[in-house]
């Protein structure tokens, strides 16, 4: 009897990666601020910033707070242990129902890659409700300038600093930032035969 | 006369937004031929063209671009409003998409799907054909 994934012609390379991704580590697992080095670095220069972390499934998540989230991000893009050069993703998350009344509402989601090292990390800055307001990272990576203004457009967050924050998605004249969770859907409203019109 | 004339020579001002548009240029192509109906050129200046295939979602953003698009077209002009976005919101119910673009351009013909046959497109340029045979050319358009 041949073996069943040798018969499919795969290399051994692709077997282990098969292996580890069946074997599921416990899901949500604290980084170990020895052993990573990117929570160690960030929590020997900036202490008192890191609120948590976490790894999932291979993805490494930081959460810091907003006060020196540029020194932070440009600290992580300098280092030459981490060399996160590639912002691949700047967004936001409204945790406006799930989080408990004491915790912030707006998370802003930095998506790093290192393009030397293939390593993957987020950082997650937390952002209350009454003051929305963040630090603009436009000088660390240019290419947060569109990315800020669409997290502006959609979620209401303003960005210190920033070069030319305004709508990009939106008409310019639209009222209210539609990706907030207590913004309504909108469209119309669908016809059931309970509410059909009578005419 | 002049009917026969202008239904055999419908040039469509392509208004290809989303996914509907490929399925325009695939009725185009070898398999569904569009050119042998009269559409033989598609022409990208609304100056030239006679009908407009809206293909696509039109978000509320693209309306006022796609109204001015609609008056730069000299008449006779006709308007087929192809796939479900463009003839009622299609699956888009939500504050960003028009729903349906006879809100803003009156439009003849009304291609259902998503995104629709090219079978189905050519069938609409028919009914179109046959809709301007109707016509009596006294009638101010």
């Amino acid at each position: 009897m041949v073996d069943f994934e040798i018969r499919l012609g795969l290399s051994p390379t692709d077997l282990t990666v098969r292996e580890s991704q069946n074997k599921r580590p416990d899901d949500w697992v604290d980084l170990d601020a020895e052993k990573d080095v990117e929570l160690r670095l960030v929590t020997e220069n900036f202490p008192g910033q890191v609120l948590k972390s976490r790894m999932f499934r291979d993805e490494k998540t930081i959460w810091v707070k907003r006060d020196n989230i540029v020194e932070i991000l440009r600290m992580l893009r300098d280092h030459k242990e981490t060399a996160f050069n590639f912002l691949s993703d700047l967004t936001a998350v409204d945790l406006l129902k799930m989080n408990a009344p004491s915790e912030e509402r707006f998370e802003i989601v930095y998506n790093l890659y290192s393009m030397s090292s293939f390593q993957r990390l987020r950082v997650k800055a937390v952002v209350p409700e009454v003051d929305a307001v963040i630090e603009t990272v436009e000088r660390v990576w240019p290419a947060a300038n569109w990315l800020e203004r669409e997290v502006y457009d959609l979620f209401g967050i303003v960005f210190k600093n920033h070069s030319d924050l305004r709508r990009i998605q939106m008409p310019d004249d639209w009222i209210g930032h539609p990706l907030r969770k207590d913004y309504p859907m909108g469209g119309e409203q669908v016809e059931f035969s309970f509410n059909v019109r009578k005419s | 006369m002049v009917n026969w004339a202008r239904r055999n020579s419908v040039w469509p001002a392509t208004f290809g937004l989303a996914c509907c548009a490929i399925e325009m240029m695939a009725s185009t192509n070898s398999r569904y031929d569009l050119a042998r109906f009269g559409s033989e050129a598609f022409r990208a200046s609304p100056r030239q063209a006679d009908l407009m295939i809206v293909a696509g979602r039109v978000s509320k953003k693209m309306a006022p671009v796609l109204r001015r698009i609609y008056d730069q077209m000299p008449e006779p002009k006709w308007v087929i409003s192809m796939g479900d976005c463009a003839s009622c919101g299609g699956v888009f119910n939500n504050y960003a998409i028009l729903q349906g673009v006879d809100q803003i351009v009156p439009v003849d013909i009304y291609v259902p799907g998503c995104p629709p046959n090219p079978d189905a497109l050519i069938y609409a340029i028919n009914q179109l054909q046959k809709k301007i045979d109707r016509e009596h050319f006294g009638d101010l358009r």
